[in-house]
Protein backbone atom coordinates (compact mmCIF):
# COMPACT_ATOMS: atom_id res chain seq x y z
CA UNK A 1 0.00 0.00 0.00
CA UNK A 2 1.46 3.32 -1.07
CA UNK A 3 0.46 6.13 1.26
CA UNK A 4 -0.76 9.41 -0.14
CA UNK A 5 1.64 12.31 0.37
CA UNK A 6 1.41 16.09 0.29
CA UNK A 7 4.42 16.42 -1.99
CA UNK A 8 7.29 14.06 -2.82
CA UNK A 9 10.81 15.33 -3.46
CA UNK A 10 13.25 13.00 -5.20
CA UNK A 11 16.97 13.88 -5.12
CA UNK A 12 19.30 11.70 -7.18
CA UNK A 13 22.56 12.29 -9.03
CA UNK A 14 22.09 10.38 -12.30
CA UNK A 15 19.45 10.13 -14.97
CA UNK A 16 18.28 6.47 -14.65
CA UNK A 17 18.80 6.32 -10.84
CA UNK A 18 15.05 6.79 -10.56
CA UNK A 19 14.21 4.09 -13.09
CA UNK A 20 15.53 0.98 -11.35
CA UNK A 21 13.93 1.14 -7.93
CA UNK A 22 11.71 4.23 -7.71
CA UNK A 23 9.91 4.72 -11.03
CA UNK A 24 6.92 2.53 -10.18
CA UNK A 25 6.50 4.48 -6.95
CA UNK A 26 6.77 7.82 -8.73
CA UNK A 27 4.17 6.74 -11.29
CA UNK A 28 1.89 5.57 -8.47
CA UNK A 29 2.12 8.93 -6.69
CA UNK A 30 1.39 10.77 -9.90
CA UNK A 31 -1.62 8.53 -10.51
CA UNK A 32 -2.91 9.51 -7.04
CA UNK A 33 -2.41 13.16 -7.93
CA UNK A 34 0.52 13.65 -5.56
CA UNK A 35 2.94 16.32 -6.85
CA UNK A 36 6.45 14.95 -7.37
CA UNK A 37 9.57 17.07 -7.84
CA UNK A 38 12.64 15.28 -9.16
CA UNK A 39 16.01 17.02 -8.83
CA UNK A 40 18.60 15.23 -10.94
CA UNK A 41 22.05 16.54 -10.12
CA UNK A 42 24.08 15.52 -13.18
CA UNK A 43 23.47 14.27 -16.71
CA UNK A 44 25.51 11.11 -16.19
CA UNK A 45 28.20 12.52 -18.44
CA UNK A 46 30.72 9.86 -17.39
CA UNK A 47 28.63 6.78 -18.03
CA UNK A 48 30.57 3.94 -19.61
CA UNK A 49 27.57 2.79 -21.59
CA UNK A 50 27.24 4.49 -24.96
CA UNK A 51 24.39 2.36 -26.29
CA UNK A 52 24.53 -1.08 -27.84
CA UNK A 53 25.19 -0.88 -30.72
CA UNK A 54 27.06 2.23 -29.68
CA UNK A 55 25.26 5.42 -30.75
CA UNK A 56 26.58 7.99 -28.25
CA UNK A 57 30.07 9.40 -27.78
CA UNK A 58 31.49 10.73 -24.54
CA UNK A 59 30.69 14.23 -25.86
CA UNK A 60 27.12 13.58 -27.06
CA UNK A 61 26.16 11.45 -24.06
CA UNK A 62 24.90 14.30 -21.80
CA UNK A 63 22.32 15.57 -24.29
CA UNK A 64 21.26 12.03 -25.15
CA UNK A 65 20.81 11.17 -21.48
CA UNK A 66 18.90 14.39 -20.89
CA UNK A 67 16.43 13.44 -23.62
CA UNK A 68 16.17 9.91 -22.21
CA UNK A 69 15.44 11.30 -18.75
CA UNK A 70 12.71 13.55 -20.13
CA UNK A 71 11.18 10.56 -21.87
CA UNK A 72 11.31 8.53 -18.65
CA UNK A 73 9.63 11.37 -16.77
CA UNK A 74 6.90 11.44 -19.37
CA UNK A 75 6.39 7.69 -18.88
CA UNK A 76 6.08 8.18 -15.11
CA UNK A 77 3.77 11.19 -15.47
CA UNK A 78 6.34 13.37 -13.72
CA UNK A 79 6.14 17.01 -14.78
CA UNK A 80 8.51 18.76 -12.36
CA UNK A 81 12.03 17.74 -13.35
CA UNK A 82 14.94 19.92 -12.20
CA UNK A 83 18.31 19.53 -13.86
CA UNK A 84 20.87 20.83 -11.40
CA UNK A 85 23.84 21.07 -13.77
CA UNK A 86 26.62 19.27 -11.90
CA UNK A 87 29.10 16.96 -13.58
CA UNK A 88 28.95 13.23 -13.12
CA UNK A 89 31.50 11.79 -10.66
CA UNK A 90 32.41 15.18 -9.19
CA UNK A 91 29.76 15.67 -6.49
CA UNK A 92 31.94 14.49 -3.61
CA UNK A 93 34.55 17.07 -4.59
CA UNK A 94 32.08 19.96 -4.49
CA UNK A 95 31.84 22.11 -1.38
CA UNK A 96 29.76 19.99 1.05
CA UNK A 97 27.95 23.02 2.41
CA UNK A 98 26.88 24.04 -1.09
CA UNK A 99 25.35 20.60 -1.60
CA UNK A 100 23.41 20.84 1.67
CA UNK A 101 22.17 24.29 0.70
CA UNK A 102 20.94 22.95 -2.61
CA UNK A 103 18.81 20.34 -0.86
CA UNK A 104 17.62 22.86 1.73
CA UNK A 105 16.42 25.15 -1.04
CA UNK A 106 14.57 22.31 -2.75
CA UNK A 107 12.88 21.35 0.52
CA UNK A 108 11.98 24.92 1.31
CA UNK A 109 10.43 25.42 -2.09
CA UNK A 110 8.49 22.17 -2.41
CA UNK A 111 7.64 21.58 1.27
CA UNK A 112 7.63 17.80 0.84
CA UNK A 113 6.05 15.33 3.24
CA UNK A 114 8.44 12.71 1.84
CA UNK A 115 11.96 12.85 0.41
CA UNK A 116 13.41 9.91 -1.54
CA UNK A 117 17.16 9.58 -2.10
CA UNK A 118 19.99 7.14 -1.46
CA UNK A 119 21.08 5.79 1.93
CA UNK A 120 24.45 7.22 3.03
CA UNK A 121 27.05 4.49 3.39
CA UNK A 122 25.03 1.93 1.41
CA UNK A 123 24.64 3.33 -2.07
CA UNK A 124 27.95 2.31 -3.70
CA UNK A 125 28.57 5.10 -6.24
CA UNK A 126 30.47 8.16 -4.90
CA UNK A 127 27.82 10.48 -6.39
CA UNK A 128 25.03 8.50 -4.70
CA UNK A 129 26.89 8.80 -1.41
CA UNK A 130 27.53 12.55 -1.77
CA UNK A 131 23.86 13.11 -2.63
CA UNK A 132 22.72 10.98 0.30
CA UNK A 133 24.95 12.88 2.74
CA UNK A 134 23.63 16.23 1.55
CA UNK A 135 20.01 15.08 1.84
CA UNK A 136 20.45 13.70 5.37
CA UNK A 137 22.30 16.83 6.51
CA UNK A 138 19.66 19.15 5.11
CA UNK A 139 16.82 17.27 6.82
CA UNK A 140 18.75 16.86 10.07
CA UNK A 141 19.03 20.64 10.36
CA UNK A 142 15.28 21.00 10.31
CA UNK A 143 13.18 21.15 13.41
CA UNK A 144 12.26 17.53 14.21
CA UNK A 145 8.54 18.20 14.08
CA UNK A 146 8.79 19.70 10.59
CA UNK A 147 11.00 17.06 9.02
CA UNK A 148 9.70 15.21 5.99
CA UNK A 149 10.02 11.43 6.02
CA UNK A 150 13.12 10.14 4.28
CA UNK A 151 12.96 6.93 2.25
CA UNK A 152 16.42 5.82 1.20
CA UNK A 153 17.53 3.32 -1.43
CA UNK A 154 20.38 1.05 -0.31
CA UNK A 155 22.04 -1.65 -2.35
CA UNK A 156 25.61 -2.05 -1.09
CA UNK A 157 26.63 -5.66 -0.54
CA UNK A 158 26.56 -5.22 3.25
CA UNK A 159 23.13 -3.53 3.36
CA UNK A 160 21.15 -6.37 4.84
CA UNK A 161 23.89 -7.21 7.31
CA UNK A 162 23.91 -3.66 8.69
CA UNK A 163 20.43 -2.26 8.08
CA UNK A 164 18.33 -5.39 8.09
CA UNK A 165 15.42 -5.67 5.67
CA UNK A 166 13.70 -2.63 4.15
CA UNK A 167 10.72 -1.42 6.18
CA UNK A 168 8.99 0.26 3.23
CA UNK A 169 7.95 -2.04 0.41
CA UNK A 170 5.81 -0.69 -2.41
CA UNK A 171 3.90 -3.12 -4.57
CA UNK A 172 3.85 -1.25 -7.89
CA UNK A 173 1.87 -3.81 -9.88
CA UNK A 174 -0.51 -1.07 -11.07
CA UNK A 175 2.30 1.01 -12.58
CA UNK A 176 4.59 -1.75 -13.78
CA UNK A 177 4.17 -0.77 -17.43
CA UNK A 178 5.21 2.81 -16.66
CA UNK A 179 8.22 1.47 -14.81
CA UNK A 180 9.30 -0.72 -17.72
CA UNK A 181 8.78 2.24 -20.06
CA UNK A 182 10.96 4.41 -17.81
CA UNK A 183 13.69 1.76 -17.77
CA UNK A 184 13.48 1.43 -21.54
CA UNK A 185 13.62 5.22 -21.98
CA UNK A 186 17.20 5.22 -20.67
CA UNK A 187 18.20 3.29 -23.73
CA UNK A 188 21.88 4.22 -23.85
CA UNK A 189 22.31 2.78 -20.35
CA UNK A 190 19.77 -0.02 -20.08
CA UNK A 191 19.68 -1.80 -23.44
CA UNK A 192 21.96 -4.59 -22.12
CA UNK A 193 19.88 -5.10 -19.05
CA UNK A 194 16.47 -4.81 -20.76
CA UNK A 195 17.30 -7.61 -23.13
CA UNK A 196 17.96 -9.90 -20.17
CA UNK A 197 14.99 -8.54 -18.21
CA UNK A 198 12.52 -8.98 -21.09
CA UNK A 199 13.61 -12.59 -21.52
CA UNK A 200 13.27 -13.32 -17.81
CA UNK A 201 9.90 -11.61 -17.56
CA UNK A 202 8.64 -13.47 -20.63
CA UNK A 203 9.73 -16.71 -18.93
CA UNK A 204 7.98 -15.51 -15.73
CA UNK A 205 11.20 -15.81 -13.73
CA UNK A 206 9.94 -15.37 -10.14
CA UNK A 207 13.06 -13.55 -8.83
CA UNK A 208 13.05 -10.95 -11.57
CA UNK A 209 9.28 -10.46 -11.39
CA UNK A 210 9.61 -9.78 -7.70
CA UNK A 211 12.51 -7.40 -8.32
CA UNK A 212 10.42 -5.35 -10.74
CA UNK A 213 7.19 -5.43 -8.78
CA UNK A 214 8.39 -4.53 -5.28
CA UNK A 215 10.29 -1.30 -4.66
CA UNK A 216 12.19 -1.36 -1.43
CA UNK A 217 13.19 1.55 0.79
CA UNK A 218 14.64 2.08 4.23
CA UNK A 219 13.24 4.78 6.45
CA UNK A 220 16.37 6.66 7.43
CA UNK A 221 17.42 5.59 10.90
CA UNK A 222 17.95 8.89 12.73
CA UNK A 223 18.92 7.00 15.88
CA UNK A 224 21.84 5.49 13.94
CA UNK A 225 22.79 8.64 12.04
CA UNK A 226 25.77 8.23 9.69
CA UNK A 227 27.72 11.05 11.41
CA UNK B 1 32.40 5.91 -33.79
CA UNK B 2 34.31 3.65 -36.13
CA UNK B 3 37.07 1.11 -35.63
CA UNK B 4 40.38 2.95 -35.74
CA UNK B 5 41.81 3.52 -39.20
CA UNK B 6 45.40 3.96 -38.16
CA UNK B 7 46.51 6.01 -41.12
CA UNK B 8 43.59 8.38 -40.82
CA UNK B 9 44.02 8.84 -37.06
CA UNK B 10 47.72 9.52 -37.63
CA UNK B 11 46.85 12.28 -40.10
CA UNK B 12 44.37 13.76 -37.64
CA UNK B 13 46.86 13.69 -34.75
CA UNK B 14 49.42 15.45 -36.90
CA UNK B 15 46.86 18.11 -37.83
CA UNK B 16 46.59 19.09 -34.14
CA UNK B 17 50.35 19.27 -33.53
CA UNK B 18 52.00 22.57 -32.59
CA UNK B 19 48.70 24.25 -31.75
CA UNK B 20 47.07 25.08 -28.45
CA UNK B 21 44.55 22.28 -27.99
CA UNK B 22 42.10 21.23 -25.28
CA UNK B 23 42.45 17.72 -23.91
CA UNK B 24 40.02 15.28 -22.33
CA UNK B 25 41.72 12.15 -21.00
CA UNK B 26 39.99 9.51 -18.95
CA UNK B 27 40.43 5.93 -17.88
CA UNK B 28 37.72 4.08 -16.00
CA UNK B 29 36.56 0.70 -14.76
CA UNK B 30 33.14 2.14 -13.97
CA UNK B 31 32.03 3.15 -10.50
CA UNK B 32 30.63 -0.28 -9.71
CA UNK B 33 33.76 -2.35 -10.33
CA UNK B 34 34.49 -3.01 -6.67
CA UNK B 35 30.77 -3.52 -5.95
CA UNK B 36 30.59 -6.42 -8.39
CA UNK B 37 34.01 -7.73 -7.52
CA UNK B 38 34.88 -7.05 -3.91
CA UNK B 39 38.50 -6.29 -3.27
CA UNK B 40 38.98 -4.96 -6.80
CA UNK B 41 41.11 -1.82 -6.75
CA UNK B 42 39.04 0.62 -8.75
CA UNK B 43 41.61 2.94 -10.29
CA UNK B 44 41.07 5.60 -12.90
CA UNK B 45 41.98 9.15 -13.82
CA UNK B 46 40.20 12.06 -15.46
CA UNK B 47 41.38 15.37 -16.83
CA UNK B 48 39.34 17.75 -18.96
CA UNK B 49 39.78 21.08 -20.69
CA UNK B 50 43.45 21.38 -20.00
CA UNK B 51 45.30 23.28 -22.74
CA UNK B 52 48.47 21.74 -24.10
CA UNK B 53 50.64 21.99 -27.19
CA UNK B 54 52.27 18.82 -28.45
CA UNK B 55 55.06 18.63 -30.96
CA UNK B 56 54.56 15.04 -32.04
CA UNK B 57 51.52 12.81 -31.91
CA UNK B 58 51.65 9.11 -32.79
CA UNK B 59 49.31 6.16 -32.92
CA UNK B 60 51.02 2.77 -32.75
CA UNK B 61 50.31 -0.93 -32.31
CA UNK B 62 47.63 -3.23 -33.66
CA UNK B 63 44.19 -2.66 -32.18
CA UNK B 64 43.89 -1.89 -29.31
CA UNK B 65 46.23 0.98 -30.19
CA UNK B 66 48.37 3.26 -28.12
CA UNK B 67 48.42 7.01 -28.70
CA UNK B 68 51.22 9.22 -27.42
CA UNK B 69 51.63 12.98 -27.49
CA UNK B 70 55.10 14.41 -26.93
CA UNK B 71 55.06 17.81 -25.21
CA UNK B 72 57.98 20.23 -25.00
CA UNK B 73 58.60 19.05 -21.44
CA UNK B 74 56.35 16.08 -20.89
CA UNK B 75 54.08 13.37 -22.25
CA UNK B 76 50.48 12.30 -22.57
CA UNK B 77 49.53 8.81 -23.62
CA UNK B 78 46.50 6.54 -23.72
CA UNK B 79 46.36 2.82 -24.35
CA UNK B 80 43.49 0.55 -25.32
CA UNK B 81 42.21 2.79 -28.13
CA UNK B 82 39.85 0.93 -30.48
CA UNK B 83 37.43 3.51 -31.93
CA UNK B 84 37.46 7.07 -33.21
CA UNK B 85 35.38 9.78 -34.75
CA UNK B 86 35.69 13.42 -35.73
CA UNK B 87 32.57 15.14 -34.43
CA UNK B 88 30.66 18.11 -35.82
CA UNK B 89 32.98 20.49 -33.93
CA UNK B 90 36.05 18.99 -35.62
CA UNK B 91 37.16 17.38 -32.38
CA UNK B 92 39.05 14.12 -32.51
CA UNK B 93 37.43 11.63 -30.14
CA UNK B 94 39.46 8.49 -29.48
CA UNK B 95 37.95 5.77 -27.32
CA UNK B 96 38.66 2.29 -26.09
CA UNK B 97 35.51 0.18 -25.95
CA UNK B 98 35.65 -3.20 -24.23
CA UNK B 99 34.08 -6.44 -25.50
CA UNK B 100 30.65 -5.26 -24.30
CA UNK B 101 31.04 -1.85 -25.94
CA UNK B 102 31.65 -0.06 -22.66
CA UNK B 103 34.06 2.82 -22.54
CA UNK B 104 37.35 2.09 -20.78
CA UNK B 105 39.52 4.95 -21.99
CA UNK B 106 38.96 8.21 -23.85
CA UNK B 107 41.32 10.78 -25.33
CA UNK B 108 39.75 13.82 -27.01
CA UNK B 109 41.63 16.63 -28.75
CA UNK B 110 39.95 19.90 -29.70
CA UNK B 111 40.89 23.43 -30.74
CA UNK B 112 37.87 24.74 -28.82
CA UNK B 113 36.96 24.08 -25.19
CA UNK B 114 34.78 21.11 -24.29
CA UNK B 115 31.52 21.81 -22.48
CA UNK B 116 31.97 21.96 -18.66
ZN1 LIG C 1 23.55 6.42 -10.24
Amino acid sequence: MIKKERHVLIVLPHPDDEAFGISGTIAAYRKMGVPVTYACLTLGEMGRNLGNPQFATRETLPQIRKAELEKACEAMGLDDLRLMGFRDKTLEFEDDEKMVKLVEDLIQESNPSLVISFYPGYSVHPDHEATARAVVRAIRRMDETNRPKLYAVAFANNTEEDLGTPDIIHDIQDTIEQKLAALRAHESQTVWMMKELDEKLAAKDPERMKWVRYERFFSYKWDKDFE
Amino acid sequence: MEIVNQEHVQELLTSFANKDVYIHLETTNGSYASHFKEGFLNAGAFIRNVVIKFELGKIVGDSPHRVGLKLPSGWIYAQGITHYTVDEHDRLLLAGLDHEGKLSVALHISETPFTY
